[in-house]
């Protein structure tokens, strides 16, 4: 008896203090930052959230309705890995109960997050993540950069018109979703261009964490390709560059967006001199008022210029911001209904306006490493 | 395929064998003496290569002196983590001795995230080791062509010192029996803590190795060669140094001719590894040449 008194008393007690506090404490709005701190996707994942951490300063504030809410970030470290990334995924929706999810750097953690988002009704935002498959059938996934299928067809037409290539072979990181997803479209775009049905002499797997590919790469020396299509993880990728020059392999090497990471040219370092990779933004060509607001103070804050990955974590807190004010409101669907209504958002990465899958149609840049710095090649639009 | 290609798969299978080969032998010193699968040695062999990185980067050593400073520490430490995580389990049934190695394991990899980052490292490779050479169309760099000559110049001078020396002697009187080696006047202790000096400074200089062919440092770098090796050295026969040498070639050049002779197959490499541990475990579970042992692990 003396016990229930006391569970009693207790449940009263917690319950006042919650009704006191409940005025009291300050209004916030959280934004769960989703993104990989550790494990081999962490470069990627860090230079995302130096790019929301950078616009949390600028930006520390929202205003729903007429009241001012102010925006914290709860960051999840997902391990790079995908079962880590749906713990971490639910754990911001359950226990932080954040307002919004941004992120994560690469495609196969941000799909892990996919139905969890979607169970919760909570909306997320990919910064980086290009897999066509992150958006697709997911009203509650959105993402701030174009797609694989555009990003394919960039290099396919790169490779084809620039470098005179006819021959191509594809290494790829076969438990890599974006890796598989955009060597696919590389593929259907290059054998177009060709017209050739056999332009792919070869596509050769490794897994993610490997470090020796001295097998693959004397299968490619075989093939004798004009050029190689090596889209994956930039950790395993400058090694794969780096034991191809071993190996006596000359022909040029194309990639994707994730090889923008200072880990990439740390590790491959001469090796890596002349790779062309497509991107999402470079700081040689600022394209809206934004991107200039965005690079002034990373430069002044860094006193570096920041990578593409960087401006679209920016991009990412800035459009949820936006659609949090014009929905006046935190209610769940509100807040994804302004944002599937995103049009015309002058970012740092250019002008963003969401598709009815929850993608921005953007332009890509194309970039290659010179002196050991990555450096703007061509703008090129979509079509 | 041409000659010059299947010269060129040999070239990288023996070179990837005998890493692995350096590395096993490390998990079969200390199996030998102990009957304990030391599951931190993957670890071990991170903080090797770490130290060394560090030794490089920030005291600007010249790299054979970071080697030397880097195996010498590990050394210590491999001595400092039996007497914490496996000395006071000695007596305990084999099991609890074995997730305390586990446990060490994990410690290890948190503390390097902790400590050293999650984010990979670049080595600094000392120009003299990423030298190409070339023989005919068939190319190596030149810490390729050195490992294997470590790996038998260490081969040769562990058999020496356990079956010639002294020290050699009581350790394979530990290993045959711990209590009447003690009664023999053996002092247990030091033996061990030997075995696990030896088998440290291994896995550093293992990592150390695989760090100057391998140019990327991350704290879970340890994980998947412990694991391979840890294979390597029961396909050869865990407790048998010889037997951890062969089967660390055999594991590297089965997963290199895999993926020449099967290509699509190539993302199954890890795959057959282990399917390779199944087979060895059914057919002949003391390994290649290893010793019949009632005892289980």
């Amino acid at each position: 008896m003396k016990k229930a008194v006391g569970i009693v008393l207790l449940t009263v007690g917690i319950a006042a203090l919650i009704v006191a506090c409940g005025p009291a404490a300050p209004k916030t709005v959280k934004f769960g930052v989703f993104e990989p701190l550790t494990g081999a996707n962490a470069g990627g994942g860090a230079l995302e959230v130096e790019g929301i951490k950078l616009a949390n300063e600028l930006y520390p504030t929202v205003m729903v309705g007429d009241k001012e809410y102010k925006i914290e970030l709860v960051i999840a470290d997902n391990k790079s890995d995908k079962v880590e990334a749906a713990n971490a995924a639910q754990r911001l929706v359950d226990k932080d109960k954040v307002n919004v999810v941004l992120g994560s750097w690469g495609s196969s953690l941000s799909m892990a997050a996919g139905p969890i988002v979607k169970n919760a009704k909570v909306s997320a935002i990919g910064l980086s993540c290009t897999n066509p498959l992150v958006t697709k059938d997911n009203e509650y996934y959105f993402r701030v950069c174009f797609i694989d299928p555009f990003q394919g067809t960039v290099m396919a037409n790169y490779s084809f018109k620039n470098l005179n290539a006819k021959k191509a072979v594809i290494i790829r990181e076969v438990s890599n979703d974006y890796s598989v997803g955009l060597a696919k479209f590389f593929a259907d775009a290059f054998k177009q261009l060709t017209g050739d049905e056999n332009a792919i002499l070869a596509e050769l797997n490794y897994n993610t964490g490997d470090t020796d590919f001295s097998a693959q790469l004397t299968e490619v020396k075989k093939f004798k390709p004009d050029v190689i299509f090596a889209p994956g993880n930039y950790t395993e990728s400058a090694l794969i560059i780096k034991q191809a020059k071993e190996l006596g392999i000359t022909v040029p090497f194309l990639g994707g967006d994730t090889w923008e990471t200072p880990e990439f040219i740390d590790v491959g370092k001469q090796a890596v001199e002349g790779v062309v990779f497509s991107t999402f933004f470079a700081t040689e060509t600022p394209i809206t008022d934004t991107s200039k607001v965005f690079l002034d103070a990373y430069r002044q804050k860094y006193n570096k210029e920041p990578a593409a990955v960087t401006a679209l974590g920016f991009d990412g807190y800035l459009v949820a911001r936006d659609a949090i004010q014009r929905a006046g409101s935190l209610d769940k669907d509100k807040v994804r209904a302004a944002i599937a209504e995103t049009k015309d958002y002058p970012g740092a990465t250019g002008m963003i306006t969401l598709n009815a899958d929850g993608d921005a149609v953007k332009s890509a840049v194309i970039k290659t490493v010179k002196d050991g710095k990555f450096v703007y090649m061509a703008t090129v639009q979509p079509y | 395929m041409t000659l010059s290609l299947l010269f060129q798969h040999i070239v990288n299978a023996l070179s990837l064998g005998s890493l692995y080969a350096l590395i096993a032998i490390g998990y079969t010193m200390v199996y030998g003496i102990l009957r304990l699968i030391n599951f931190a040695h993957g670890d071990v062999f991170m903080l090797g290569a770490y130290v060394a990185f560090y030794g490089i980067t920030l005291v600007s050593l010249p790299w054979w002196a970071a080697l030397l400073v880097s195996i010498v520490f590990t050394a210590f430490f491999g001595i400092g983590l039996e007497k914490v995580a496996y000395k006071p389990l000695r007596d305990s049934p084999r099991i609890s001795i074995m997730i305390s190695a586990i446990g060490a394991s994990f410690l290890l990899e948190s503390l390097g995230v902790l400590i050293f980052g999650g984010r990979p490292k670049g080595v600094p490779v000392p120009d003299v080791l990423s030298k190409v050479l070339h023989f005919g169309s068939v190319s190596m760099i030149t810490v390729s062509l050195l490992i294997p000559l470590f790996t038998f110049a260490l081969l040769g001078v562990l058999l020496w010192i356990v079956n010639k020396t002294k020290t050699g002697m009581a350790m394979r009187a530990v290993s045959t029996d711990i209590e009447a080696a003690r009664l023999m006047a053996v002092d247990v202790n030091r033996i061990v803590s030997f075995t696990f000096g030896i088998g440290s400074l291994l896995a550093a200089f293992g990592g150390i190795m695989w760090s100057f062919k391998y140019p990327q440092l991350n704290p879970l770098m340890g994980v998947m060669p412990g694991l391979k090796c840890f294979i390597a050295a029961v396909i050869g026969g865990i407790g048998s140094i010889g037997g951890a040498v062969l089967g660390g070639f055999l594991l590297g050049i089965i997963e290199i001719m895999m993926v020449a002779f099967l290509p699509t197959l190539s993302g199954y490499r890890d795959a057959f590894a282990f399917i390779l541990l199944i087979v060895v475990l059914l057919v002949k579970p003391t390994g290649l040449l290893g010793k019949r042992q009632a005892e289980k692990v």
